[in-house]
């Protein structure tokens, strides 16, 4: 069994492309064009120069002996935290940026909840010279200023989302209804692995230099290129598909995924998409998403906005049905504390999504031996705000 | 026959009225549709609100959303028409995303439908190969005709296809955009309308997006079937309320 994409676009049930005709044409040739351009050697060379000399990859695969100590096992980091604009996104942006170009567009189109996927689309619109307008909830905007004006200095233009919600889920909506009144000269650069086919896959390939790393990487210090379990934070899921991807079919690996709880599963505010989820439509995609009875899309709750999505990517609800990965639920005080925790045993803070991860270790059992890489998909400095007011500093 | 296939051989130009079923009360929905069809309107579009319209402009956005805050959901709609063709007689298609009608479960859908009297479907993110790989057959089997859009950036092939797999009308959407745009219909909108008059399909075709007023009803009929309003009467149920809907179709057909 593979769980890759299959070649119509699905994972399992999940996936596919369930969009309104108006962006038919720019979906397919998306479709048609994604894998030609991404095999071309002169755009693999482009992509492998700005990933070393401009987002500092590879980023180091880092044992850390006092929070192996503490959990008594072999635990190593990812560090996507110090990738330039301080997670992981950016590996993503950088590839559809460059896929744009071949498109011959000339017109970026965002969503961002947290900001961070914003910022890394700005970045590499700067660099490619190419207009950047960022959809944003208005509720986010007020929440992440910072990350606002970085995008301005950028030169991007914040776009509030002022419909439903007005989060994550509606700025993408509007980033969508964007795109079908500009289909000509307009790319969509999606944040996560979610969204119609090929996205899902075509952010995860972009993503999956997460996982080769991993392989070659722990091959040098352990001699072995399958770690015993790979763990990862899952809102839309594009860390968790990157540092996933080159394991997904090496069932040696097992592939623990983490999601946002808020304030516990059953409280009502909660985003473990997969538990609280049920097949539906979302964004373009079948997937598990939070819904009325009535096939409504509700709105999740976390404290880390990363989190705060009402899907989950294909893949992932491909992964959590066939039980291929371990989902577990983390709520906001075991994320907290485990941020507090990382900090202080490694001198490293995380962002609240990544400390997700980071929280199983309270509850979860390894062997002593056993090697659990952990994707440390983004650093803490954008979540000051919400450790200052969290824990009284 | 279909009553949306009988209606498509009457020799006129057909003025097809959207509305957000729920708003603007909860309860309204079976007078807007008695009283568009008494002013003379063809066709109806029955929208069942849903909570992330991707096609849709601010105005349907906002009737979607109160509809929804109103308490509008699928088994409620169903009620409110249930005595519906003891009234009414032109023809009635529900207008959705797929996500709201996956969750009733399609086949339980499709029957209610067709024991009320509804004619077709038009679902905007239901692709076409989807539809016609899975759900055909069931449609086809409780007389539900699926209505495909069509915009000016479809390619001849495509068009063709959806063509050969439908049994209605052929919905052209008059730009690329969301629902409720202003454009007007210049030169690019006439000789969109013209080339695809030219293609000779089997399936008439009729116009949306964008129509809100006699003049560019007439301007969109020039080449095609008939015309769809959606944003345009919904403004006009907001600042006139229910009782005024005959003014708003007289004003397109007077």
């Amino acid at each position: 069994m593979s769980y890759h994409v299959n070649d119509k676009g699905y994972y399992g049930q999940f996936g596919g492309a369930f969009i309104p005709e108006m962006l038919y044409p720019n979906i397919e040739e998306l479709r048609q064009q994604y894998l030609k351009i991404m095999s071309e050697s002169d755009f693999k060379a482009e992509f492998d120069q700005l990933l070393k000399h401009y987002v500092g990859r590879p980023t180091p695969l880092y044992f850390a002996k006092r929070f192996s100590e503490k959990y008594k096992t072999k635990i190593y980091f990812k560090r996507e935290d110090l990738c330039h604009t301080g997670a992981h996104k950016v590996n993503n942006t950088i590839g559809q940026i460059l896929m744009a170009k071949r498109l011959g567009k000339t017109r970026i189109i965002a969503e961002t909840g947290a900001g961070q996927h914003g910022v890394a689309t700005a970045t590499v619109c700067a660099l490619a010279g190419l207009e950047c307008i960022v959809y944003m909830g208005e509720i986010d905007i007020a929440r992440q200023a910072p990350n606002v004006a970085r995008m301005k200095m950028l030169g991007a233009e914040v776009r509030p989302a002022t419909s439903g919600s007005k989060t994550l889920k509606d700025a993408t909506n509007e980033a969508i209804r964007d795109w079908i009144n500009n289909p000509e000269n307009t790319h969509y650069i999606i944040g996560s692995a979610v969204g119609p086919h090929p996205y899902p896959d075509m952010v995860s390939r972009f993503q999956s230099v997460v996982s080769d790393e991993i392989k070659w990487q722990l091959n040098a210090v352990e001699g072995t290129s399958s770690p015993d379990y790979v763990v990862a934070c899952v809102g839309g899921g594009s860390n968790a598909a990157g540092a996933y991807y080159h394991f997904l079919d090496d069932e040696r690996v097992g592939l623990i995924a983490v999601e946002a709880a808020g304030k516990g599963v059953d409280t009502g505010q909660s985003a473990a998409t997969s538990i609280l989820g049920k097949e539906g439509i979302i964004h373009g995609s079948k997937t598990l998403l939070m819904q009325t009875k009535d096939g409504q899309i509700t709105e999740p709750y976390s404290i880390s906005a990363g989190l705060d999505y009402p899907g989950v990517g294909p893949m992932h609800a491909h992964l959590y049905t066939t039980k291929r990965a371990q989902f577990i639920p983390v709520t906001d005080d075991e994320a907290m504390t485990a941020g507090l925790t990382l900090s202080q045993l490694e001198g490293i803070i995380p962002a609240i999504e990544t400390a997700h991860a980071f929280a199983i270790f309270e509850t979860k059992t390894f062997n002593p031996d056993d090697i659990v890489v952990v994707c440390l998909s983004g650093r803490g400095d954008k979540d000051l705000n919400t450790y200052i007011d969290y824990f009284k500093l | 026959m279909n009553r949306i296939q009988a209606k498509l051989k009457e020799n006129k130009k057909l003025l097809s009225i959207y509305f957000s079923a729920g708003y603007p009360a909860l309860n309204d929905t079976v007078e807007i549709i008695q009283r568009l069809e008494n002013s003379g309107v063809d066709m109806i579009e029955i929208g069942l609100p849903f909570s992330d319209p991707l096609a849709d402009g601010p105005t349907i956005q906002d009737s979607s959303t109160r509809a929804l805050n109103n308490g509008m959901h699928t088994e409620l709609l169903f009620d409110q028409l249930k005595d519906i063709r003891k009234s009414v007689s032109i023809p009635l298609i529900i207008m959705g995303y797929f996500n709201p009608m996956l969750q009733y479960g399609v086949a339980a859908f499709c029957q209610k439908c067709e024991a009320i009297g509804i004619d077709g479907f038009i679902i905007p993110d239901l692709p076409a190969e989807v539809y016609h790989e899975e759900y055909k057959t069931l449609f086809d089997q409780h007389g539900l005709l699926n209505i495909f859009l069509i915009t000016p950036q479809t390619s001849e092939a495509r068009i063709r296809y959806m063509d050969s797999i439908s049994d209605g009308f052929i919905y052209m959407v008059s730009s690329a955009s969301t629902t409720g745009a202003q454009g007007g219909f210049g030169d690019i909108q006439q000789n969109y309308f013209k080339r695809i008059e030219r293609m000779k399909l089997k399936n008439p075709q009729i116009v949306g997006f964008g129509i809100s007023n006699k003049n560019n009803f007439e301007q969109a009929t020039a080449h095609t079937k008939g015309a769809i309003i959606g944003s345009a009467f919904i403004n006009h149920l907001t600042n006139k309320g229910v009782q005024k809907i005959d003014d708003f179709v007289r004003g397109i057909l007077g």
